[in-house]
């Protein structure tokens, strides 16, 4: 390190220390801890102390791998990771077109564009739960508003969230109308870095407006995408709240229709008292989730434009 | 230097600035008295129940005026997940509530108090309401109150079908032909209703003379011939009979609800629902001990308190769990409040139990009680529960027949939960 590296960090330091130990007590500490304990039997019940003897607790109720091999060679678990896949399938499609649709409405020079970002941001700001508990709602079968509606054209609803071909598709609808207007920003601010003479250049040379938005919107958005693409299927491996709320806890929705990966480290960890388990199945989705993103950057440079 | 000074101070600030943290848990009760914490679900402001409980509570406060109650209810969807935390976090209450089906597993984590010989006289506690909160001969919680589940039927329904109301001595046949008459009523009335529901078979295993565990419960008997009949049976009267309403038919309707709308001849549910049904349904009900196939076999479900294992104060906890599960004033309060059945003998208790109508045959909530079956219990309860609810699942939907899926939920059982 140069002199004024090791000067420049002493002056940093105290301006850095409440964010660092922040971190450090509260992620990088509990991160640790976990690791340790995904090769524990610890049930969650008994008491466990880090500043006392934990190496010790962790040595003498160490299972080795069993936790990661049982988890590994479970039916269940690969059930879940298929159905936290068949989410994502349906999800981020759906999510890049709409969110994208809603960013190309806000960014259009028109009157009352404002109204349309707070609408769309609206659900973003919203709780999943109430949101979830609105959806249960709308997605009733009987007494809801979206089966009323189609009656209304002679369509018998399905059961929706009772269902088990539906419970995921309406998990994934309620996701979207919650995700969207976050996306939507995001999308919006790399629209709006595109220099405007691209246009009208274009538009001299007799462009239609379908082909720039093939041959200058899209290119030069690719980034924007990519980075929207990667944290949506971060956030989707992650779904959890709405599940929990929208379909059947006990059984992780009808005949376990909705049964996900977080949504099984929960049940492990605070209904089954298995958290040693548990750790260890939350270790098991880092891996996924870094594996898919490795592989996401990896196609980064093929398909991503930098040149704006 | 100087910024090596800045440091320092920097430092010192943060570390003045969490102390107060751990100061909180060093302050000493006052010398006057002791205040224990109280947590637990089955009382409710949403019922009697509450009230009744804050009741117990303020009697208590007088008899022993040294001591003081800091109440917390919990609703019982979140309690067990609090619950679990608070004991990991060492911050459980003096004395908490638990059920039946949870209390091994925390007695056997060691998480209770013994409390064998604070608990005073017990002898007017029901015997076999006491003994279930006994682990390994160490008596770690009293019962405060226990129920269990019988045949509600509509009068109405049965007079207009012309047929006579249902008694001690039906079977399921009886059921059966029973609600094919009263669907003949009308359009949407239904005969019966029984969840398929983890709890409701390994009643009706029983009921068909089988069993989900061997009698030393240490091994899983869930394929026997028997559950897979009764299985079959039980699913049988959605699919085949169709005496019982489907989800579907039910759309989005609670069966109790169903039952209060005068659509539903019979039900099995819980004597909690008297209150309820008192109140809410605009036709004559009654009850009767639950009918089964070859044998008659019943729930048994409690609810106890207990005293935990890092409660300062356990025999003023003991004292206090006692007295709300097992004193005089406070039986009598929770019988005035309808809530659930004092697990007491006092004659003048269950007399002042039996004198609340409806329903007028209220002697076969006692009646019921020789027909008791506890459920499966393992350390692994809520794990165990959900694997088999899982398999039922199955056979409900149709997926699996009842044989192929009692045969993998052994399997699983064996794979996964240790007894």
């Amino acid at each position: 390190m140069s002199i004024q590296g090791r000067r420049g960090l002493r002056v940093a330091l105290p301006f850095l220390l409440p964010s660092l130990l922040g971190a450090a007590l509260f992620a990088i500490l509990p991160i640790i801890i976990s690791l340790l304990l995904s090769i524990t039997s610890w049930t969650g019940m008994s008491k466990v102390k880090i500043t006392d003897g934990f190496l010790r607790f962790v040595a003498e109720h160490s299972v080795g791998w069993d936790n990661f091999a049982a988890i590994l060679s479970d039916q269940e678990f690969w059930r879940a990771l298929s159905h936290n896949l068949y989410f994502i399938v349906l999800y981020l499609p759906l999510m890049l077109l709409f969110s994208l649709t809603c960013a190309l409405i806000i960014n259009a020079p028109k009157r009352g564009t404002g109204i349309y970002r707070v609408v769309y941001y609206l659900p973003v700001l919203t709780s999943w739960v109430a949101g979830s508990l609105i959806w249960k709602w709308l997605l009733s079968p009987v007494y809801g508003p979206i089966n009323n509606f189609l009656s209304f054209f002679g369509i018998e609803g399905p059961l929706w969230l009772q269902s088990e071909v539906w419970a995921m598709p309406s998990i994934v609808i309620a996701s979207i109308w919650k995700d969207m207007g976050f996306y939507a920003m995001v999308i919006l601010g790399g629209l709006k870095s595109i220099n405007i003479e691209y246009y009208e250049a274009a538009r001299i040379d007799g462009a239609s407006p379908l082909q720039m938005f093939q041959r200058i919107t899209l290119p030069l958005l690719s980034s924007v995408l990519f980075y929207v693409t990667m944290l949506s299927m971060i956030n989707a491996f992650q779904l959890f709240p709405q599940v929990m709320v929208m379909t059947k806890e006990g059984n992780a929705g009808p005949n376990g229709a909705t049964m996900v990966m977080v949504e099984r480290i929960y049940k492990y960890a605070f209904r089954y008292g298995k958290m040693g388990y548990a750790a260890a199945y939350s270790w098991i989705l880092f891996v996924i989730i870094m594996a898919f993103t490795y592989i996401q950057k990896r196609g980064e440079k093929r398909w991503v434009n930098y040149d704006v | 230097m100087k910024t090596t000074k800045n440091v320092l101070s920097l430092v010192l600030i943060l570390v003045l600035s969490i102390l107060p943290i751990f100061a909180a848990g060093t302050q000493e009760a006052g010398k006057t008295g002791v205040t224990l914490k109280l947590e637990q679900f089955s009382g409710s402001d949403a019922t009697l129940s509450g009230k009744a409980l804050r009741g117990m509570i303020a009697e208590f406060e007088k008899q022993n005026p040294t001591i003081k109650v800091a109440l917390q209810t919990i609703g019982y969807d979140d309690y067990f997940t609090q619950l679990q935390s608070k004991v990991v976090g060492g911050n459980a209450a003096d004395v908490f509530e638990l059920n039946y089906e949870n209390f091994v597993a925390y007695a056997s984590e060691g998480a209770l108090a013994n409390i064998t010989s604070l608990l005073g006289d017990t002898s007017g506690f029901n015997d076999t309401a006491f003994k279930a909160f006994n682990y390994q001969g160490v008596q770690y919680g009293v019962p405060n109150s226990f129920s269990n589940v019988v045949l509600f039927y509509n009068k109405a329904l049965f007079d207009q079908a012309g047929i006579a109301y249902p008694t001690e001595t039906w079977t399921w046949k009886d059921i059966e032909v029973a609600s094919k008459k009263i669907m003949n009523l009308g359009k949407n009335i239904w005969g019966f209703y029984r969840p398929f529901s983890f709890h409701e078979f390994y009643k009706g295993a029983a009921q068909n003379g089988g069993s989900l565990m061997s009698a030393d419960r240490k091994t899983f008997t869930v394929n026997t011939a028997e559950n897979i009949e009764a299985a079959s049976m039980m699913v049988g009267w959605q699919k085949d009979s169709k005496i019982m309403p489907t989800d579907a038919d039910m759309a989005g309707m609670g069966d109790w609800d169903l039952f209060k709308s005068g659509r539903l001849g019979m039900i099995v549910t819980g004597i909690w629902a008297f209150a309820d049904f008192s109140a809410n349904c605009p036709f004559e009900w009654d009850i009767t001990i639950e009918p089964g196939n070859v044998k008659k076999a019943t729930h048994f479900f409690s609810n106890s308190y207990v005293v935990s294992a890092t409660s300062k104060y356990p025999a003023e906890s003991a004292k206090l769990a006692a007295f709300l599960a097992g004193s005089k004033e406070a039986t009598k309060l929770r019988v005035e409040a309808s809530w659930e059945l004092p697990p007491v003998t006092y004659p003048e208790i269950i007399e002042s139990y039996l004198s609340i109508t409806p329903p007028q045959n209220r002697e076969a909530v006692f009646a019921s009680l020789d027909y008791l079956v506890t459920p499966p219990v393992s350390i692994q309860q809520a794990e165990m529960t959900a694997i088999i609810q899982s398999y039922l699942d199955q056979i409900l939907s149709g997926k699996q027949s009842a044989k192929v899926a009692l045969d993998a939920c052994q399997k699983e059982l064996e794979a996964k939960i240790s007894l």
